[in-house]
Parts: structure tokens; sequence; C-alpha cells
């Protein structure tokens, strides 16, 4: 499946949320967030979920490869 | 732990602790101020010479350690930092600056206004302001860049040296500086107030509890989640304040504090402003520090570079009310916060997102 992918990477709060939000204006349909720690992990994962998605996770070494779909 | 409950259980738990702390000794409406306490430490370290403000105190130590093993504990300690790191010390000098206007960090706020203190309502009102023009430039693409792994050790040497602090406190105090009167000598039990810090620090590092945070979720993504930890911290501490007979509705009398609003206002706003530029409060700051994020220890070096230059040049507020060159700091930080914003929005922001499209579309 092609998607967008963000790269939040090493960005501290609240910017993986702020780049998740502003890339699922251009992509409403979902997208891929790659984060490295475990707040970042919860927060997108929050943001989405109360936007009305569904997030997947998973772990790649201390990568969190988070899917975020409709 | 996780979700909403275990936000709002840590923020009841601060709050029960701060009220019981004031109860034992620590100074009116400062159960829990980080602003203050580490400016306490700077002068119990001769960074500064304000003999009332001159004390160890183990609430800091506390939080450090608390957060530190519960970051170990849950796998969460990762040495990481490089996020524009001279940048973070000054915003935390002048974060402590507009916080010695007002006389408090955000949660010592929040203490006050649990404890009667109308002073505080202002102070609140300015740091939403501030948040809110932090926010502004969140929205245009502020950032201060992404942080990178460091070697392991360099995130232990903080938390040690705190540890290393509380050796000295216990083993050769006549090496501090501790303060005779005023707040710096009104404290606590000693181990009373380690055990507080080390139940905050820990529960704060596991929900993420952030003062800043709380006010800029709630604008920025419509989000309750951090903001019910700091009502819970209201609710519990004024419920307390009441039931202990420290609660005194007002604006005039209370303890630590002036009557300035316009000054009360303006500090707390560049507080706001500055921590949402760092990502979180204060207290948020110490938490991270003691988790192996580099770039919070050296904005925790800030605050306390802030707070023993804000005594050494009386910029810090009395009871009294402020001081003129408190006045003229607190304008300076603001256009230096001002500058600092706008020199940060990041102009690729938006190509970034781009590339990401153009993958979509292969």
């Amino acid at each position: 499946m092609k998607q967008c992918k963000v790269d939040a990477r090493g960005r501290s709060c609240p910017e993986p949320v702020l780049m998740t939000k502003k890339a699922l204006q251009d992509n409403p349909e979902g997208l891929e967030v790659l984060v490295d720690n475990l707040t970042a992990k919860e927060n997108v994962t929050r943001f989405a979920k109360n936007s009305g998605y569904n997030v997947e996770v998973s772990q790649n070494g201390s990568n969190y490869i988070l899917s975020i779909n409709k | 732990m996780n979700g909403k409950k275990g936000i709002i259980l840590t923020g009841a738990v601060v709050g029960i602790i701060a009220v019981l702390l004031v109860k034992f000794g620590n100074p009116g409406n400062m159960g829990f101020c980080i602003a203050c306490f580490i400016r306490d430490i700077a002068g119990a370290l001769g960074l500064h010479s304000a003999g009332v403000v001159q004390y160890v105190r183990p609430e800091i130590i506390g939080l450090v350690m608390g957060a530190f093993f519960m970051s170990v504990a849950g796998k969460e300690f990762s040495t990481k930092g490089g996020s524009a790191p001279f940048t973070r010390f000054v915003l935390g000098f002048i974060v402590m600056v507009g916080a010695l206007m007002f006389l408090g960090c955000p949660l010592r706020m929040i203490l006050r206004i649990a404890g009667g203190d109308l002073n505080a309502i202002v102070g609140l009102i300015g740091f939403a302001v501030g948040i809110y023009i932090g926010i502004i430039f969140l929205n245009k693409g502020f950032s201060l860049k992404r942080t990178y792994k460091l070697p392991e050790f360099e995130g232990y040497l903080f938390p040690g040296i705190i540890a290393a602090l509380f050796v000295l406190l216990l083993a050769v105090p006549s090496l501090l500086i501790f303060s005779q009167e005023g707040p710096g000598a009104a404290h606590a039990p000693v181990l009373m107030s380690l055990a507080a810090g080390l139940i905050v620090g820990a529960l704060a590092q596991r929900t993420r509890l952030c003062t800043v945070g709380g006010i800029r979720d709630l604008i920025l993504f419509k989000d309750w989640h951090l903001i019910s930890g700091f009502i819970a911290i209201l609710a519990t501490a004024l419920i307390g304040n009441i039931l202990f007979g420290q609660f005194k509705l007002g604006f005039t009398g209370q303890p630590i504090a002036h009557t300035d609003g316009l000054w009360n206002f303006l500090g707390m706003a560049l507080a706001g402003f500055g921590s949402v530029l760092l990502g979180g409060c204060p207290l948020r700051q110490l938490i991270l520090a003691s988790e192996g994020n580099i770039d919070s220890v050296i904005t925790v070096m800030g605050l306390t570079f802030g707070a023993a230059f804000a005594h050494n040049f009386k910029l810090a507020s009395s009871g009294n009310g402020p001081t003129l060159n408190g006045q003229i700091a607190v304008i300076l930080g603001f256009i230096v916060v001002l500058a600092i914003g706008y020199f940060n929005i990041e102009k690729s922001a938006n190509v970034e997102l781009k590339e990401g499209v153009e993958i979509e579309t292969m």
C-alpha cells in the first residue's frame, strides 16, 4: 500500500502530533508515522484516536511505526 | 496507570502532597514550586546570596530520583540530546525570570489558586495568553529540530550529581548555605520532602504530567488528557487547604506573593510562552532531565543560572512587588523569546510533507 510517511523521530512533544495533524489534512485516508519514544507514541495514538482513526503499532528496534487508518 | 485515570490520580496525589508539605513546614502555597526550589538550591550552593531563599530542597532531589528510577524500570531511560541546546538554556533562563516576577512556577500558580490567592488567577490568565502566543509559533512551524542518541553514560550524570547533592546535604551540610529566616528557612522534614518528591517524580514520569502541556493540548488539539491532571491538582489542593485551614481568599496578605496584576500577568505570560517553545513546564523539564534528556538537563541549568542571576541583579519580585530591574528583564525576555520563535520557524516543514505526498503518487 502506498502511503504518506511522517518521520517524527527525535522530535519532542508536541511536534510529532503537529506533524501528524498536518499530514492528515493532506492525506485524510491515513498514513504512517515513525517515532522513537513512548511519549510520542502515546501522544500521536491519542490524537489519531480522538480524530476518529484506528492506530496499529509495530515496533522496530527502538522505533515505533504507527499505521493510522480510517 | 496509563490513560486518563493515571493522570488524574497523579494530579490528585500532587495536590494532596503539596498541601501536606505546607502543613508540615513548607512556605505557604509552596508544597511544590520547581522555580522556587531550584532557586533555593542555587542559593544553598552560593550561586546567589539572597539570605532568605537558600536551602537544598529535598523535593527536587526526590523528583529527579523518582523519575530516574521509574524511567529505568519502565525501560524508557534513553540518553539523547542535540536539539538546540543553548537556545534551550536561554529559554530556561527566561522562564525563570518570568516565574520569579510572578513568584512561582506554573505548578505553584495552581497551588496558589488552590490556597485562595486571587493574584494567581491573574497569573493563570497571563500563562494561558503566553501559551497561546507560543502555539501561534508552533502552528507556523516552530521547531528546535530533532534530538539524537548520545553515549548512555552522559544520561546518568545529572541524576548522579543530584544524588551526590543529597549525600552532601546529609553528610556535610556545613558546606552548604541555609537560610536562617524567610521562605528558605521554612521547610518540611527532610525525609518527608524527599519521599514527596520520589512519589511525585515517579508518577509524573509515568503519566507525563505537564502544566504547560495541559493548556497547550487543549487549545491545539482539543485534548483534555494532560489538563485533567492540572484540574486534579487544583481540586485536591483546594479541598485539602480548606480542610487544614490553609485556604484564604483574596488578593492581599497572601504568602510569598505580590498584588501587582500587570506584572503577575506578564511574568506568567513569559513563563508560558518560553515553556511552550521548550515543549514543557519546569516540572516536566526536570522529569525529562532525569530520564536521559540532555536538552532538558541544559534547560534545568538555564533555570538555575536564571535563578541565581535574578537574585544577584534584583530581578526577582518580593512580597512588596516587582523591581524595576525585573520589569526590564521581563520585557527583554519577551523580545528574546519572540526572536527565538521567529528564527526557528522551519521553512522546510511544508516541503518535507510534499515529499511525503510524492511517495504516495509514485
